[in-house]
């Protein structure tokens, strides 16, 4: 039995204004609605829209609209819910038609507002699935990737980057299946994990039928009071060498893509690494500081004091040794001269079955304009890294993640037009 | 089987017919919704669909009695052989009519209750009957000896069911939550194999679960394509997808093949298909406004 008719919700009901403001839209929205796609969409209201605007009122609200997708150089929030997709749509129309739908209802997400409107009829289930109700816009950022093996799925290669290829075999690496590749990303990153998990359920539920989860990972991040790098489950500072955020030169060098479809996007590699606690939490505190190569209250690279100081890795002590230990972590990842901009998150997903360890690490997250970078880094950690010891890497994906998108336009238009 | 009847729906179903599209705001209070919205003018007829649905169901049911009739007479002669192959197509009748064959409290779990279902309910292993009991005899055991008496009490249950389904009021939620509940069911035990526990026989329900939301859907056909044919079209879509993979796995009898030779892919493919059924399912009610 339906409990929806209280009034908060009935106030929600499409307005008699939505309706009409409906009536007249453009071209662009009747060529969506005509397209034939509609099944499910149409009938549980998700086609009804015209383009959404980002609301100017809403409070702790990141801007759909803009040169880059949200969720890239956004400053990192508490929460993801990452999720790799695979497509179920056979043709290229149909996966147009897909981020079409989309677009709209991630700006409403964003905006912090129901992603359908309720309508009149409480015999039906709603449109959104309504946990987030009451809950603000929280910062919600929503990030869209197509992965290498979408193209060849939907008969257009001669589109796929060069670049985008599945990384390829690093030593140690134990991947499996079900946290490997996919077709599609949505990055869902928010400063309430019930926001971030309500966007990807409510973005796939609208897809139904044309995209299926393979897999998935929600993840979080605790940043101090008084600010600064956030630290990883191991305890130790995360991401301290970024670019600025807000530098862009330093961006286009390490992040956005400058050549075809992809200008203005970049490739987000993402890694599910399991850390193993246990054990790290029987390792000396000197031991751990040498495997990461950097204090661990300080976060300072050895040799310095703080943080952000900058270091030289080939740096000797009188005795001729390394400062900072040639099999650590940060020497063999600095030495490698490659950057990106890391957006990781922590996870503790409950215990293996198989050993009754903790099932916990890390879903790193990278943007870089190349994957390479991400490869060349982790070639330098190799088989060398002194952290190999205590994580496995148990998943890996890449995706191309589109430019941003402007006012009527739509996610992926820029490589719909270029087929 | 299900725990939750569904008779408060058959209740209510005649109030809640009315009224949806009143936007009236009445009382504000945590009343039932039943109970706040007043008669509305507009009422869609479904009546020849409601009627139409009965005279299923009922059929099923006489079919239901004739071959548990059938399949207690087998059991109790001690031919494992000739019960065994009765077992899972006289279950078949029960599965496809289920939004009514459940909707008697105490009937359902004295036909269909599982050892598991009973536990949970407190009840100790005496309580338990129907057909998984035999099931498990079956199965299991490897004997019909000393389960007469369950089997006798099977049979008196299903007449007692067939007789009280003939006054059963099919209501336009009936319908609806029906068919949406028949493909939960098929998404909460049938394809993770727990409802035929000791037979492996849950591609028998599963299909027989898809049939009878599959059958609503007909009988609605032409009501849902005067509200929104692409609709109607996605439901005949997925509906072809879920037959085609069950089709995979029929045996040269025409039977199904046993859960435990479903392969971890076979099931979440069945799986998502049956989930991407379910969505567009779950929108016929709109034909309600």
């Amino acid at each position: 039995m339906t409990t929806s008719n209280d009034e908060k919700w009935i106030n929600k009901k499409i307005s008699r204004r939505d309706m009409l403001k409906l009536t007249s839209i453009g071209a662009a929205g009747v060529a969506i609605g005509a397209s034939g796609f509609g099944g499910v969409m149409k009938a549980m209201g998700y086609d009804v829209f015209e383009p959404v605007a980002d609301s100017k009122t809403t409070i702790n609200k990141i801007d759909f609209y803009g040169r880059h997708q949200s969720g890239i150089i956004t400053p990192v929030q508490t929460h993801i819910y990452f999720a790799s997709l695979n497509v179920l749509v056979t043709s290229k129309q149909e996966l147009q038609e897909l981020f079409k739908k989309w677009t709209p209802l991630v700006v409403r997400l964003m905006n912090g507002e129901l992603m359908v409107d309720l309508t009149t009829n409480t015999r039906v289930p709603t449109g959104d699935t309504g946990e987030a109700e009451g809950l603000d816009a929280s910062n919600l950022s929503i990030t869209f990737g197509v992965g290498p093996s979408l193209f060849e799925k939907l008969g257009m290669s001669h589109l796929k980057p060069k670049e985008l290829e599945d990384l390829p075999h690093f030593p140690k690496d134990q991947l499996q299946e079900a946290f490997t590749g996919g077709d599609l990303c949505i990055q869902a990153c928010a400063d309430d994990p019930q926001v971030a998990f309500h966007a990807v359920r409510n973005l796939v539920r609208a897809a139904s039928g044309k995209v299926e989860i393979k897999w998935s990972q929600a993840g979080f991040n605790s940043f101090p009071a008084t600010g600064g790098t956030p630290r990883n489950l191991f305890a130790f500072k995360d991401g301290t060498v970024n670019p600025s955020i807000t530098d862009a030169k330093d961006l286009n060098e390490v992040v956005w893509v400058d050549k075809g479809w992809l200008k203005g996007g970049s490739y987000l590699v993402a890694r599910e690494i399991q850390m193993h606690l246990e054990t790290w939490d029987r390792t000396s505190l000197k031991d751990q500081e040498a495997t990461f190569g950097r204090y661990r209250d300080s976060g300072a690279a050895f040799g310095k004091t703080k943080e952000f100081d900058d270091f030289e890795v080939e740096a000797k002590d009188e005795k001729g040794e390394y400062i900072m230990p040639d099999i650590s972590h940060v020497h063999l990842a600095r030495k490698s001269g490659a950057r990106m901009l890391r957006r990781s998150y922590s996870y503790a997903s409950g215990v293996m079955t198989n050993t009754g360890a903790h099932d916990a690490g890390l879903l790193f997250v990278s943007f870089q304009k190349d994957p390479a970078q991400f490869t060349a880094v982790q070639n330098s950690l190799g088989r060398m890294d002194k952290m190999n010891e205590y994580v496995t890497h148990r998943g890996s994906a890449v995706f191309a993640c589109f430019p941003g998108v402007q006012k009527g336009s739509y996610l992926g238009e820029a490589l719909f037009n270029a087929l | 089987m299900k725990h939750k009847s569904l008779l408060s729906v058959l209740v209510a179903g005649g109030i809640l017919m009315a009224g949806c599209g009143d936007t009236e705001k009445a009382d504000q209070d945590t009343t039932p919704s039943t109970q706040q919205e007043a008669p509305a003018a507009e009422e869609v007829d479904l009546t020849a669909e409601l009627t139409a649905y009965k005279e299923f169901a009922l059929e099923q049911m006489d079919q239901f009695l004739l071959e548990t009739e059938n399949f207690v007479n087998l059991f109790k002669a001690g031919d494992m052989e000739g019960a065994k192959a009765a077992y899972a197509p006289a279950r078949m009748y029960f599965e496809r009519s289920e939004p009514i064959a459940e909707s008697f409290g105490d009937l359902d779990p004295r036909i269909d209750g599982r050892l598991a279902d009973i536990q949970e309910e407190g009840k100790g292993e005496e309580e338990w009957t129907g057909y998984h009991k035999l099931e498990y005899a079956l199965w299991e055991e490897n004997t019909t000896a000393g389960y007469e008496a369950i089997a006798d009490q099977l049979l008196a249950d299903a007449k007692e069911l067939h007789a009280l389904v003939q006054t059963v009021e099919v209501t336009p939620d009936l319908m609806i939550t029906g068919a949406v509940d028949l493909l939960n069911e098929v998404s909460t035990s049938k394809i993770t194999g727990e409802e035929e526990i000791y037979s492996h026989t849950d591609l028998y329900d599963f299909k027989a679960n898809i049939e009878g939301a599959e059958k609503i859907f007909e009988i609605l056909r032409s009501k849902l394509e005067a509200k929104d044919k692409e609709l109607v079209a996605t439901l005949d879509e997925k509906f072809k997808a879920v037959d085609d993979l069950l089709a995979q796995h029929v045996t040269a009898n025409g039977g199904y093949i046993s859960y435990e030779e479903l392969t971890e892919e076979n099931t979440k493919a069945l799986a998502t298909a049956v989930n991407q059924l379910g969505e567009p399912l779950s929108q016929m009610g709109i034909i309600l406004e």
